[in-house]
């Protein structure tokens, strides 16, 4: 084929382009994800039984809203890198805002703690599991936000199979924040962001195969 | 005087709008720019631009939905262009071309360059190892111009599944191209 005639291929019948494709396949990728976690973290792990009680204390939406920034952070860079040529941009602040807080009020708290205690603040009782709890729950979400990431045009794959990785994970902390019992900000700087990088890795190895086009 | 971005910009924005006129016209000058330069950046692969050329138009069409007005067009042609060229070396893997600075993108637009030469690879041939499904829209309404209610009538599928086919058909074909279907 002569690219003349790819050209007129291309242009015949082409008709209007939906603008809002990228908003709308986050839009229908988001919800799925976090139905999945959610399902998953109440088969798997359950809710906390002392969910309702836990729900009036400051520390427990402190924990959510790391959560969540991070998940608004990381849907800022993965809607920007499913782009061609888009930079992270304002992604990278929004990301780097939650994790500043959480390692500055947990490093103040282990700080002021008894040296006996620090050790609690830090491990808590559930260290060895909960970063792989969560790479459990995002695998829900994984697949949801990588679909939604192929039907656009990345062109960095490996940065945005990370972004990618990382929604699908901060999505499944939210969820398993129902769940898990750790109330201490250091634990969350390390344990739960560990699980989160964690996704985030498998993302950007498994970028480039999965989202080539 | 109206620059290459400018002038290519507002044909493109057109095309997404639905002006197939528009959309042409800038394929058509794309595809002078991009021709330009390729032949600039692979100097010594000249057989190889006119496929990449094709290449990288299909990949323009394919992505078409993701450009948004606010950033510019130069910065989102070369994004593709420049993702496209490096599958390109990767698939030949040559040591030198991956040595090939790929960063400035200030001369896409810069020197046109009119004179096809030949594709080496028939895009019209890999058309036909599509699925019916997707093989068939293509057919009637890309190459034989007929619209999605008449090439719905004529395969029996739904006018959605027209369109549909049509969509990831063309998405399929770059696939193809790259040998990773």
């Amino acid at each position: 084929m002569k690219t003349d005639d790819l050209i007129d291929m291309l242009s015949t019948g082409a008709g209007a382009v939906d603008r809002h494709a990228g908003a709308r396949r986050f839009g229908a990728a988001l919800p799925l994800a976090a139905l999945g976690s959610l399902v998953l973290m109440a088969a798997v792990f359950g809710v906390r039984p002392d969910l309702a009680a836990v729900a009036q204390t400051l520390l427990f939406w402190a924990k959510l809203g790391f959560a969540l920034l991070i998940a608004l952070g990381a849907l800022v860079a993965v809607s920007r890198l499913a782009r061609p040529g888009a930079r992270i941009g304002a992604g990278g602040w929004l990301l780097a805002l939650p994790v500043v807080l959480v390692w500055v009020g947990g490093g103040a708290l282990v700080a002021a703690a008894a040296p006996d205690d620090r050790v609690a603040l830090l491990f808590g009782h559930t260290w060895r599991s909960c970063p792989f709890n969560i790479l459990l729950l995002s695998v829900p979400g994984f697949f949801a936000v990588f679909r939604a990431v192929r039907g656009l045009a990345p062109t960095r794959l490996r940065a945005a199979g990370a972004a990618a990785g990382l929604l699908a994970s901060a999505i499944a902390t939210l969820a398993y924040s129902l769940h898990c019992p750790e109330m201490s900000p250091a634990f969350w700087g390390i344990w739960y962001l560990l699980g989160m990088l964690l996704v985030t890795a498998l993302g950007a190895l498994l970028g480039p195969r999965l989202l080539r086009w | 005087m109206q620059t290459a971005e400018d002038r290519l910009k507002a044909l493109f924005v057109k095309g997404l709008a639905g002006d197939a006129a528009a959309y042409r016209t800038f394929l058509d000058q794309l595809t002078r720019h991009l021709r330009g330069y390729l032949r600039r950046r692979i100097p010594t692969l000249r057989d190889d631009v006119e496929d990449l050329v094709q290449e990288i138009l299909l990949a323009v069409h394919n992505a078409r939905h993701t450009y948004r007005d606010s950033e510019p067009l130069t910065a989102w042609v070369h994004a593709i262009a420049r993702y496209k060229l490096t599958d390109f070396f990767r698939g030949r893997a040559r040591r030198e071309a991956l040595h090939d600075p790929l960063e400035d993108h200030d001369d896409l637009f810069a020197a046109p360059d009119d004179e096809p030469a030949d594709a080496r690879r028939d895009i019209g041939k890999l058309l036909e190892h599509l699925p019916d499904k997707q093989r068939l829209p293509i057919l009637h309404v890309k190459l034989e111009g007929l619209s999605v209610a008449e090439t719905a009538q004529l395969t029996g599928l739904s006018e959605s599944a027209v369109k549909v086919g049509v969509h990831r058909g063309l998405k399929a074909l770059a696939l193809r191209i790259r040998g990773l279907a």
